[in-house]
């Protein structure tokens, strides 16, 4: 086979990987401050997935302008679930608030199949087949964009975490809870704040993933296992790790589609998973537990 | 051994236990076609959580891939069958085989790395879906196309090859239960079942007390793996096909912990009460939509999450530690009020 | 030859010495009393000990065997208990059932293992609530129930961490008096205190810790007179 077509799907699977690493991005947030396992992570990306598709079939709004509003509506969505069904879990053992999550997975996966049916869902775009030619590779104009606007939405996140006092209180959160109920902070609304923002990424992924990849209600929980693969990979806590994490996922995902078939790509996921819980379970730039 | 069995074991829990048991073995002379169906998911869902509560609700540790191991089982029984005509009873030894084996290594690979709580349960969820994926692929057992048995005809019911009736398949699952309810009895009451309630308590603590706890937890992942593959023996040959996509689908592995979670993780009863009222409850709500003329896929499924749902949030210990207080099979006391005499 | 021998251990926690150099040796039948102020490694010398972690240099001997590094259960089956300075009961479990995973240790036989544990239970003076949840007793309570399980494992040494801590001066009389019954009773005795009533009456031997090191060992009375002792615990203004 010709070099191009490893280096098309090479950056093919780097631009979705960004989109994985905003989805993971989401989750990272999440576990990094509140500590929940989102397991219906994947689930409510698919909730804005069939948002947007909805908004362009009946009002032709393209996915990309929406990634704003969707991000809007599930940091919503993400704080009221926080306050409402988590905040009191969260003296409760680990897997009690996994299983709260998981019942949620359950809900959301079938409700929207009760809704929309089975059937796959996609958007088509203006620009659905164009391409941009760079020298011998040539690549879609959907994956160009959905990963430049993978990469805008996280380096606005990094800035807030990094510029924003809010965002700062968060971290400090993340870092000691009881130290930041001493010095004041009001824990619980940072918590709920971080778990909307986490669902912004997933409002933001789920708008731009809808340009590359079509939806099914079984996305959601292969969606949720594909964050954890990232997340995991790239290390826990660790916002740049999600990032990485997603580009190698995507790469290894398009490797593995080239050289085997493309539906036992997620076998090497899985198998990347395993060895990294098992060798290196604080994931690549993660930290050691102490 | 008999001793073991009963010692301490209240009369008017024999009594009730001897009723309910009665009433099972009764149940096909009183039940329809359709509720006898019923019964026997209800059964296959009490066994299949009373294997999964061994190694969650005794020894701790969250499995949410179990479907792989009644998915090996039946796998390797119904190729047996289909390739070399050997029969499920013969194939059993091999399907537990199968079964335990990958539980081992799963739990070697875990528990020796250190692997635990969610993440444990994450690596479970991920070997589950290397296998939907890879059974796809696997052409001896036809992969995505599905794998068929050789349907004769119904009217003898042939137990060697476990051919026939609903009602054979009946007994069948209910003395599967009903073994593997009494095994899990004995477990408790013995050193192993001390040893895994202590490690799910408080690992480090247990392991200050001379427990070895990567062993325990390794039997505990052999023994609940083993027992779920006679699941899958039943499963193949009562439903006659299997595809990879549905047989390793982790909607099933969630199918097989509603019943323990919902009834009380860690109890003898919970697991099966808890199929009891969720796949009673689940086909009372299909039912009643049928009368309506309403035919919603998926309706069931999001019955399950409400209730997995509500039960987290109201009931976290599951419905029967209530229950046995009611019935006074609870040997626990409150804060004592008199010492004894 | 001493029960415990411990020789040059040294510990480190990423650049962090929490144990320089301690040595010390404990007789068969002793109580032997580790104190010190706070963080002064007195409970990473336990741990040492107990086997949750290696030395990273020195080793810990006991009945003439080398223990150190060896992991927690092993520590235990070869004679040596110990309790948490934050106690970790199973609260889910009875406090009799509590006691029992103790006694299994050297009794496979279930009906032997309870009937042990009843014995431990008396002792401690918990048989009345024995069918309580030990998640639902008092702090005293659970002290108790902690020494309970850790004696059902029919230990030649039991590690005390704090035992005292929390306790009411009555409970602590009582805790030491079932101690010292122990004691008479051949069980040897390591303890980290903190409540000098308890150390001053109960410990046949003291070993004073103070930034990881070993600054004064002997009898009681002696060692709380050291002027290295009365200045680690109240500064150098006290001397």
């Amino acid at each position: 086979m010709p070099a191009e077509i490893y280096l098309n799907v090479a950056i093919s699977g780097l631009l979705t990987g960004l989109v994985y690493g905003l989805m993971a991005l989401g989750l990272s947030v999440i576990f990094g401050v509140v500590r929940v396992v989102n397991f219906a992570h994947g689930e409510m990306m698919t909730v804005a997935m069939y948002l947007a598709v909805v908004l362009f079939a009946q009002f032709h709004l393209d996915p990309l302008l929406m990634m704003l509003p969707l991000a809007a509506l599930l940091f919503v969505a993400g704080y009221a679930i926080q306050m409402t069904l988590i905040n009191p879990f969260i003296s409760r053992p680990e897997h009690s608030q996994f299983m709260l999550l998981l019942a949620m997975a359950v809900i959301i996966v079938n409700g929207l199949l009760i809704v929309f049916g089975p059937d796959a869902r996609s958007v088509q775009t203006s620009y659905a087949f164009d391409s941009f030619a760079f020298g011998p590779v040539i690549v879609d104009a959907t994956k160009l964009y959905a990963g430049i606007a993978a990469l805008l939405v996280a380096a606005a996140l990094f800035s807030f975490f990094r510029f924003a006092p809010i965002g700062k209180a968060i971290r400090a959160c993340a870092d000691n809870y009881t130290g930041a109920l001493v010095v004041g902070l009001n824990v619980k609304r940072l918590y709920a704040l971080s778990f909307g923002l986490g669902l912004a990424c997933v409002g933001a992924a789920g708008a731009i993933i809808v340009l590359i990849v079509d939806v099914t209600p079984p996305l959601g929980p292969q969606m949720t296992l594909l964050a954890f693969i990232v997340v995991i990979t790239g290390g826990l806590g660790s916002m740049p790790g999600a990032l990485l994490g997603g580009v190698l996922i995507g790469l290894t995902e398009a490797m593995a589609g080239l050289f085997f078939t493309p539906s036992a790509k997620s076998m090497f996921s899985f198998a990347l998973l395993v060895l990294v819980l098992l060798f290196r379970p604080q994931g690549i730039l993660g930290k050691k537990p102490s | 051994m008999m001793d073991l069995l009963l010692h301490g074991v209240p009369r008017h829990a024999l009594v009730l236990l001897g009723l309910v048991l009665a009433a099972l073995i009764a149940a096909p002379w009183f039940a329809n076609d359709y509720l006898l169906t019923v019964l026997i998911v209800i059964l296959y869902f009490a066994y299949t959580g009373i294997a999964w509560n061994v190694m969650m609700g005794f020894a701790g540790q969250l499995s949410l891939g179990h479907a792989l191991y009644v998915g090996l089982g039946a796998y390797a029984t119904a190729a047996l069958y289909v390739h070399f005509g050997i029969g499920p009873w013969v194939g059993m030894p091999v399907a537990i085989f199968i079964s335990v084996a990958s539980g081992v290594v799963i739990g070697f690979l875990a528990f020796r790395f250190g692997v635990a709580g969610v993440y444990f349960a994450i690596l479970t969820i991920a070997f589950c879906e290397f296998a939907r994926v890879g059974f796809d692929h696997f052409g001896w057992v036809s992969g995505s196309s599905g794998l068929f048995l050789p349907v004769s005809n119904y009217t003898r019911n042939d137990l060697v090859n476990l051919r026939g009736q609903p009602v054979m398949f009946y007994y069948v699952i209910l003395a599967l239960t009903a073994v593997a309810f009494v095994l899990c009895h004995l477990l408790l009451r013995s050193r192993v079942g001390y040893f895994w309630q202590a490690i799910r308590e408080d690992e480090v603590a247990a392991r200050s007390l001379g427990i070895n706890t990567f062993r325990y937890k390794m039997i505990a992942i052999a023994v609940s793996s083993g027992m779920t593959a006679p699941a899958g023996v039943f499963y193949a040959f009562y439903y006659n096909n299997l595809f990879p996509e549905q047989t390793f689908h982790i909607l099933r592995s969630i199918e097989i912990i509603l019943g323990p979670i919902i009834g009380g993780v860690g109890t003898l009863f919970g697991p099966i009460i808890g199929a009891f009222l969720i796949t009673g409850l689940a086909e009372v709500l299909q039912e009643f939509l049928t009368a309506y003329g309403l035919d919603i896929p998926g309706v069931k499924r999001v019955f399950y999450g409400v209730c997995l749902l509500l039960v987290i949030m109201a009931l976290p210990h599951g419905i029967w530690p209530p229950l046995a207080r009611l019935l006074r099979l609870d040997k626990r006391q409150e804060k004592s009020k008199e010492p004894e005499a | 030859m001493a029960m415990l021998e411990v020789a040059g251990v040294s510990k480190n926690f990423s650049g962090l010495r929490a144990v320089a150099d301690v040595s010390f040796s404990v007789p068969e039948g002793a109580i032997f009393a580790v104190i010190g102020p706070n963080g002064a490694g007195k409970t990473t010398m336990f741990n040492l000990i107990a086997g949750m972690f290696a030395p990273n240099r020195g080793t810990i001997t006991f009945q003439g065997e080398r223990i150190d590094g060896h992991p927690p259960d092993e520590v235990c089956r070869r004679g040596i208990g110990r309790t948490f300075q934050i106690v970790r009961p199973f609260p889910a479990l009875t406090v009799e059932d509590n006691v029992m995973v103790g006694a299994l240790l050297r009794h496979s036989d279930p009906r032997q293992a309870m009937a042990r544990a009843h014995d431990v239970l008396r002792r401690l003076d918990l048989y009345d609530k024995r069918l309580q949840a030990a998640g639902s007793l008092t702090l005293p309570d659970r002290k108790r129930l902690e020494v309970a399980r850790s004696l059902a494992t029919e230990p030649k040494l039991l590690l005390l961490d704090e035992v005292m801590a929390g306790l009411r001066p009555t409970e602590t009389d009582r805790m030491v008096a079932i101690l010292r019954d122990l004691n008479a009773g051949g069980l040897t005795i390591l303890l980290i205190e903190h409540v000098m009533r308890a150390v001053m009456s109960l410990a046949t031997r003291v070993l004073v810790l103070h930034h990881g090191a070993a600054i004064a060992e002997g009898l009681p009375a002696d060692v709380v007179r050291e002027p290295a002792v009365v200045q680690s615990y109240l500064g150098a203004e006290a001397l």
